[in-house]
């Protein structure tokens, strides 16, 4: 079991802002994410992208946002768990709570700070009916373990920077590798593009184009899809179909958590904390709303900031505290660091 | 004009008739959401980069639209439920061209 003061489910730019507010409070902070790397919508749709809107930065790339609220706080030595889902919420006696991800992994503490953006990401499916019957039967759309390849014959379908990544890498492993997209022209970096024209000449890598899969052929498990070019349909024998169209953002489990939502995000009182209508369970960034509610980073990072103060008076009801500047009092990591302003030198003239 | 007039049909079938400034430059996408036609959180994920498809609609009127992009054409072939007629919202500038303009909006993925 992994205890903390402040569990934060979803570690993009709000959740990662949290960890330092807590930390200069003396809170210790865990994040869970299900991707498998920290920085929410920032790092996973658009990390080479410039933000012109965050105070004092008049042009950060996402990506080095990221990095950046990374560095501030390292300090505070934040847990990850990371490329699991918070799936399951329980609320104990002692009214503290236990949060447990799709994986079994288990969280306890007395606070829960639910900074899910606009959700979980989660791999696009394409519309085929019957897919669903096949998922982890042949079909996978997150490549989790490239030996269950080997030496299988591999469909992939998809248009960008995965598709090509793992049609290329996949080529050294598997039987046989197809790729199918839609048009002839693919979204990805052009080395990329170049290595999977080099197979295809090669003949290791059969692509099909413009074409799309549209359906899955099997018994029980996967045995071939069937491809529809133009006005011609065909079958494709394979083992596994790998349908790689990126990920999207879906609230998930948390809808069914008991929490008041409007707008496909979590009500909560923005007068006083961003706490949701469960005592000790708060909401903050683009996963909430409230009158007048605009879903930005600098709005997520103040939200944060109130939420902290909020779960202090919680977790230590009979503690006296006032909001001191970092400049004041410095940064004191709980790594031993301390940050602190150098102190004015004083030197008599004669 | 200041106004333009489009009807669009909401993903559960209705159809409204609505207004929308030509001189605010906005873009369809962002007049469906200021309209609240689909629900915050199923529109405009990216923001209206082409980088979502949550926008993309079936142009049913034959106005002259201008080209698709190359990033429009790129995120369509990677998007689901598309038609001859797709288009993505987000890509579309609100202007006097799209006056009258008929659109259904394309179901959630
Ligand atoms: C293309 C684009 C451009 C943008 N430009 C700007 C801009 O210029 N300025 C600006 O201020 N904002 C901009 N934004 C918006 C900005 O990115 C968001 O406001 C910001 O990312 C919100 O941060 P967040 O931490 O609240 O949520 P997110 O960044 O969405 O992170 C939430 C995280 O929570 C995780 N999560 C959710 N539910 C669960 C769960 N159950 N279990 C585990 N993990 C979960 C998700 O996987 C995700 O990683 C832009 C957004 C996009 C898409
Ligand atoms: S809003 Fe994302 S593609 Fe249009």
């Amino acid at each position: 079991m992994i205890k903390t003061d402040i569990l934060i489910i979803g570690a993009g730019p709000t959740g990662l802002f949290a960890v330092f507010e807590a930390g200069l409070l003396k809170l210790k902070c865990h994040l869970i994410d299900a991707l498998p790397q920290p920085g929410g919508q920032c790092s996973e749709i658009y990390p080479k992208k410039p933000i012109y809107d965050i105070p004092a930065f008049p042009e950060v790339l996402a990506g080095d946002l990221v990095d950046n609220l990374m560095k501030q706080i390292e300090a505070f030595q934040p847990g990850f768990t990371l490329g699991e889902r918070a799936q399951t919420i329980e609320k104990l006696e002692d009214d503290t709570f236990i949060v447990t991800t799709n994986k079994g992994t288990k969280h306890h503490a007395p606070v829960v700070a639910i900074a899910g953006g606009l959700g979980s990401f989660e791999p696009r499916k394409p519309p085929i009916t019957n897919i669903g019957d096949y998922e982890d039967h042949g079909v996978e759309y997150i490549i989790r373990d490239p030996e269950m390849y080997r030496g299988k014959k591999v469909v992939i379908a998809g248009g960008g920077d995965s598709a090509l990544d793992w049609s290329i890498f996949l080529t050294d492993i598997a039987e046989s590798v197809t790729l199918v997209h839609r048009r002839n022209e693919f979204r990805g970096a052009l080395d990329s593009v170049d290595k999977v024209q080099e197979l295809k000449d090669a003949g290791k890598i059969e692509l099909i184009t413009p074409a799309e899969v549209i359906d899955v052929v099997g018994n029980g498990k996967v045995e071939g899809v069937s491809v529809k070019r133009g006005a011609e349909v065909f079958n494709k024998e394979c083992d596994h179909f790998i349908p790689l169209f990126g990920l999207a953002p879906k609230l998930g489990p948390i809808a069914d958590w008991g929490l008041e939502i409007e707008k496909n995000a979590i009500v909560v009182n923005n007068a006083l904390d961003y706490q949701t209508n469960i005592p000790g369970i708060y909401a903050i960034g683009d996963v909430n709303t409230y009158p007048g509610k605009l879903k930005l980073i600098l709005c997520g990072f103040h939200e944060a900031t109130l939420m902290c103060q909020s779960a202090y008076k919680r977790i230590f009801p009979d503690k006296r505290y006032v909001m001191k500047y970092t400049t004041v009092g410095g940064v004191e990591g709980f790594d031993g660091s301390k940050k602190e302003a150098p102190k004015a030198v004083i030197k008599a003239i004669n | 004009m200041q106004d333009i007039t489009l009807h669009i049909t909401d993903r559960e079938g209705v159809e409204h008739n609505i207004q929308a400034p030509t001189d605010m430059n906005m873009n369809l996408m962002e007049v469906i959401r200021s309209y609240e036609l689909a629900p915050e959180g199923t529109i405009g994920i990216c923001g209206g980069m082409a980088m979502c498809a949550s926008c993309q609609c079936y142009i049913e009127s034959d106005h002259d639209l201008p080209e698709q992009n190359y990033d429009e054409e790129a995120m369509l072939a990677e998007a689901f439920h598309v038609k001859e007629n797709s288009r993505l919202g987000c890509q579309l500038f609100i202007s006097d061209a799209l006056h009258e303009l008929k659109l259904t909006l394309a179901p959630e993925e």
